[in-house]
């Protein structure tokens, strides 16, 4: 750990504030691009009556298809102050499927803040919690994931 | 994608069978689009460039997308994935082809069986790394 002088102080403040609730209606053709994006062609996301007979309402999306799903931002303060982010990783918890045809509600939680110094100089991790939650309802998934923010340095 | 894997059939240290992939240029903006992810260190070399990367990369969460393939081609339709974490550990960049990977790592009990698993470049180098816990129904 560096010093933590990196971290603005409205960061740590701003742990556990909640973004808006967005609606997200899932559609059919969406599952179909993501799983040709993805490169899987699992019938189960891409032929219905094989879906339905396997009980499902409609083609199931696949594990990480929720990722495509609209979240609200958190409020603008919520920023790291360098401007340069990579993924850096992320938990995903299932707890029902995500189907055609379903409504997805999300919900973000800004949980964490720390910084570290590494390959790309001082580094300020962000962790958010997505929640997501169906028109029954059911809590479908959880995404809790890890921004790594980084001054950027041009190339000489 | 007919075989349904079963609890009997698992045990702890074997290995979840692999899959290749090969990512393309073509692949990231294709997987932009169907994701909304519209950060251009994954399409356009001169941004990634300058933001001190040695090219366009793959997005973290579709490599994460290849480690959920890996199970639920390996698990088929009855058994669940109820966890699925993803930790990135180098860049992987298109052309160059990945194999996921994965091994049982610890049975408790038929609901809570877990594995390890990882992306693999053809020299052997580690990208990412990941866990799953799954499900299996009993024969």
């Amino acid at each position: 750990m560096s010093d933590s002088n990196t971290i603005p102080k409205s960061l740590i403040d701003a742990i556990g504030t909640e973004s808006e609730q967005l609606s997200n209606d899932i559609e059919k053709g969406a599952i179909r691009r993501f799983a040709e994006a993805i490169e899987d062609n699992n019938p189960t996301y891409l032929n219905e009556e094989y879906a339905k007979s396997l009980g499902y309402r409609n083609v199931i999306a696949p594990p990480t298809f929720l990722r495509s799903v609209k979240t609200a931002p958190l409020p603008d303060h919520i920023q790291s102050p360098y401007s340069a982010v990579v993924d850096g990783g992320s938990v995903w918890e299932y707890f029902n499927p995500v189907c055609a045809g379903d409504k997805i509600f999300t919900i973000t939680k800004f949980e964490k803040v720390f910084d570290r110094d590494g390959r790309l100089g001082n580094m300020i991790f962000l962790i958010k919690t997505t929640s997501y939650t169906n028109q029954l309802s059911e809590l479908v998934a959880t995404q809790t994931t890890t921004s790594i923010t980084y001054e950027p340095k041009k190339e000489k | 994608m007919n075989k349904n894997l079963h609890f009997e059939d698992i045990k702890e240290g074997m290995e979840i069978p692999a899959i290749k992939k090969n990512p393309t240029t073509q692949q990231l903006v294709k997987y932009a689009g169907a994701s909304g992810d519209f950060y251009q260190i994954h399409y356009d070399m001169e941004y990634a460039k300058n933001n001190g990367l040695p090219g366009v990369i793959l997005h973290g969460a579709l490599k994460n997308a290849f480690l959920g393939q890996l199970i639920t081609d390996w698990i088929g339709t009855s058994g669940k994935l109820k966890m699925l974490e993803v930790q990135y550990k180098g860049m992987d960049l298109p052309g160059t082809p990945v194999y996921a990977k994965g091994i049982v790592s610890k049975i408790i009990d038929e609901n809570n069986i877990d594995c390890d698993l990882w992306l693999e470049t053809e020299s052997g180098d580690k990208t990412t790394i990941g866990k799953a816990t799954i499900q299996l129904p009993k024969n």
